[in-house]
């Protein structure tokens, strides 16, 4: 039995905030129906990467959605509307990731809900909160990365602010609304009482920085400075980086210089006795870090450090990874089927639970697929 | 009253991942009670950026461990670990870090302690999985980062290899461990039985990868391709990413080209009709804004932009986020107080419940702190 089977979720959000939390409701056991406009319905479906397009959607709405029902609803037109509430009312939770105001012009707003399900776990993802200057401003992912700060943290000194090459921020506002709903859940079980969970993506990512914030509160406020090469965090000191060698990278986590040199045959390192130094003089001991690897293949450097357990790795492509034996024992991958037959590959749920990996076969809806066997089941 | 108000949890977890799970329980109401070796509690107290401690353990310890409990216990030792064994048989759940096989020593497995509380929720956070070659590998923030293909998504085409520089994989498998033991819990309530979760930071890691690695399993196995300049998604056409102007930088998310040439008044974007080619092109093109955005600062290419409902953003460092009204309408600061007389000045959890802010005034404890008081409470 997965843990929150018997779990009912409405999920009135689109894109990928809020549905990559309810993917992960759904695979922990809960019945998700997608509620979607007609014609085009969840906008994701058109968001295409790569020009990647699966069974005549795009591959990213394919990955996020996955394991949920899809019902075609126009939430401007009454029956429809009078039918999502009849949802509403038999179900456990309900999400949706619409601008501060748009619910209530919908009648979909808590203060609402709550009147015909009082003990609803009722669950929301804004950009900003519904308060200050932004709270109108898009909630897109890399416009939240890029008033957050984050931008400064990655790459090297010089070279710009770079975000992050993925949806973090949307990703990071799931899985929080994900904690608020099932805690909310958890109290709702011992007490029946309802409850109300909001996030917004500025907050999650945020709180994602919350070490290099609280740094930066304690250091004077000092600018964020990144490494001039070698970098993989502006807040550690050497080694802590990516380097070259003759056929590839090698990630270098914490460790001592000194150490490092001896192993490493690199005798100017041996020099840096003092561990503060290592933060003040990342610059040179990088720089003279990085001639010496590169001097020799990942392998060779490997097989020094990692026998005495020296923190470090190769820098792998999936092409390399999932052919390693590490990665094939996760089976971390799973088919999926749709409705019309079409199966593709995806990757399955991280959490293990009891010993069992949590997997379903159930592919992406098609846009209303199953509107008419939930009206049979749940409205009429 | 908050959402897990009465719910025990027993930390044995120690540096970022297991630690910063048991903080937004905490968060959400739980009593997160750490157990640490006596003297120099848990290791993360010694791991600092920028070399900044407080009281004696790292800015770093306090920024995650706060909200918590300290109880000092040597596991080698037959009364304490009789202790342990007393206070684990009243909790709902515990969680720890160790390398595989490090339980089973000290007598905590799984196996042991089911048998002493069949309702416990015993959640383990792993690098690798238990099993297959890496199982005893170290799982360390950077590596993962590496070894899980993620390195390859940040940054611009002729960069190295660019990690996120922050703990982004401790997190995002902590977000995953809180999901698995909420669920559980419940499950618990329903059932009256425990769980055994497990999440590891190279699954995490790969599922926070989920849609870019779904594209990569559909596309006949293409790796990503960063773009040129000002790369903010390998898998996105132009215009998403970051460009440079008169005074600073603009960023600006995904829309129409054509639209964006006309608000703009570039002449050159309105050759780019079919909009595969923002993909396929997206390095000229990107060219073309670039050249075109430097001109003028970036409020006036703001005010352009966001009149036509363009996703656009200005990029803000630390100092200029923090400072700015959008931030300060959140409160999202807090500041706690130790027993050294020193302030943490650090965020809140990004959860909002029914509403209200959660924030806690408690700060990271001293190693065993509590153990006393924890010791007569539970009567061990």
């Amino acid at each position: 039995m997965k843990p929150l089977e018997d779990i009912l979720i409405i999920d009135l959000s689109q894109f990928l905030s809020a549905p990559s939390a309810t993917l992960r409701l759904a695979d922990l056991g809960a019945r998700v129906i997608k509620v979607e406009r007609p014609e085009t319905g969840d906008i994701c479906r058109q968001l295409y990467v790569s020009n990647v397009i699966l069974n005549g959607e795009s591959s990213v709405f394919r990955a996020i959605n996955r394991n949920k029902e899809s019902f075609q609803a126009d939430l401007k037109n009454n029956t429809d509307v009078q039918r999502v509430l009849k949802l509403v009312e038999q179900a456990d939770v309900l999400v949706h990731n619409f601008r501060p105001g748009v619910i209530e012009r919908l009648g979909f707003d808590y203060e609402t809900i709550k009147k015909i399900n009082p003990t609803i776990v009722y669950g929301d993802i804004s950009g900003y909160g519904n308060e200050g200057p932004w709270k109108s401003k898009p909630g897109q992912d890399l416009l939240v990365q890029s008033l957050s700060g984050l931008t400064w943290l990655n790459g090297i000194e010089g070279n710009g602010p770079t975000p992050v090459g993925l949806a973090i921020v949307d990703i990071l506002s799931g899985a929080h609304l994900v904690q608020g709903i099932l805690a909310a859940l958890v109290q709702r079980a011992k007490t029946g009482k309802g409850s109300k969970v909001s996030v917004n993506m500025l907050e999650s990512i945020l709180d994602f920085q919350f070490e290099s914030i609280t740094t930066f509160y304690h250091d004077g406020g000092e600018p964020t400075v990144r490494p001039k090469s070698n970098s993989a965090h502006a807040y550690l000191g050497a080694p802590y980086g990516v380097y070259q060698t003759t056929n590839g990278y090698l990630a270098l986590a914490m460790g001592s210089i000194p150490v490092l040199g001896e192993l490493l045959g690199c005798e100017p390192l041996t020099h840096y006795k003092e561990i503060a130094s290592w933060f003040t003089k990342r610059d040179e001991i990088k720089k003279t870090l990085a001639d010496h690897l590169a001097t020799d293949t990942t392998e060779k450097w490997l097989s020094i450090l990692e026998p005495a357990d020296i923190w470090c790795a190769s820098i792998m492509n999936w092409d390399t990874l999932f052919s390693k034996e590490g990665f094939k024992v996760l089976n971390m991958v799973q088919k999926v089927k749709m409705g019309d037959g079409f199966e593709y590959e995806t990757t399955r749920c991280p959490i293990k639970i009891d010993g069992e990996y949590l997997t379903s076969s159930v592919g992406s809806p098609a846009l209303g697929e199953h509107t008419e066997a939930i009206i049979n089941e749940l409205i009429s | 009253m908050r959402l897990l108000e009465g719910i025990l949890v027993l930390e044995f977890a120690q540096f970022m991942a297991g630690p910063s799970a048991g903080l937004k329980l905490a968060d959400l109401g739980a009593r997160v009670i750490k157990i640490e070796r006596p003297n120099t509690g848990e290791a993360g107290r010694q791991i600092a950026l920028k070399n900044l401690f407080l009281d004696d353990s790292s800015l770093v310890f306090h920024t995650v461990n706060r909200n918590k409990d300290s109880y000092a216990a040597n596991l080698k030792d037959p009364e304490d670990l009789e202790r342990v064994k007393k206070l684990i048989t009243q909790a709902d759940v515990m969680t720890h870090n160790f390398r595989p096989g490090v339980m089973e020593k000290i007598g905590l497995d799984y196996d042991v302690v089911r048998n002493i509380n069949p309702k416990l929720v015993y959640a383990t956070v792993t690098g690798y999985g238990t099993t297959g070659p890496w199982a005893k590998k170290p799982g360390q923030d950077l590596l993962i980062q590496s070894m899980s293909g993620f390195a390859n998504l940040t940054g611009n085409k002729n960069d190295d290899p660019v990690p996120v520089g922050a703990a982004v994989s401790d997190i995002i498998t902590g977000t995953h461990l809180a999901h698995g033991i909420l669920a559980s819990l419940l499950k618990k309530e329903k059932t009256g039985k425990g769980s055994l979760v497990e999440v590891s930071l190279l699954e995490s890691t790969l599922d926070f990868q989920f849609e870019v690695i779904t594209t990569y399993l559909n596309d006949g196995n293409q790796n990503p391709q960063r773009a040129k300049q000002g790369s903010a998604h390998a898998y996105l056409g132009a215009p998403y990413g970051v460009y440079k102007t008169a005074d600073g930088y603009i960023s600006i998310a995904m829309g129409s080209l054509l639209k964006l040439g006309e608000v703009l008044g570039c002449s050159e974007l309105s050759i780019y009709k079919d909009s595969d080619s923002w993909f396929t092109k997206r390095d000229e093109i990107m060219d073309i804004l670039r050249a075109f955005l430097c001109d003028r600062p970036t409020d006036e290419w703001l005010e352009i932009l966001e009149a036509d409902g363009i996703w656009c953003s200005n990029v803000y460092d630390y100092k200029t986020l923090l400072n700015h009204e959008g931030f300060k309408v959140l409160q999202m600061d807090q500041k706690l107080s130790l027993l050294s007389g020193e302030e943490v000045h650090t965020l809140r959890g990004p959860i909002r419940v029914n509403d209200e802010r959660l924030f806690s005034k408690k700060p990271a404890p001293r190693v065993g702190q509590h153990t006393e008081d924890i010791i007569k409470e539970f009567n061990l």
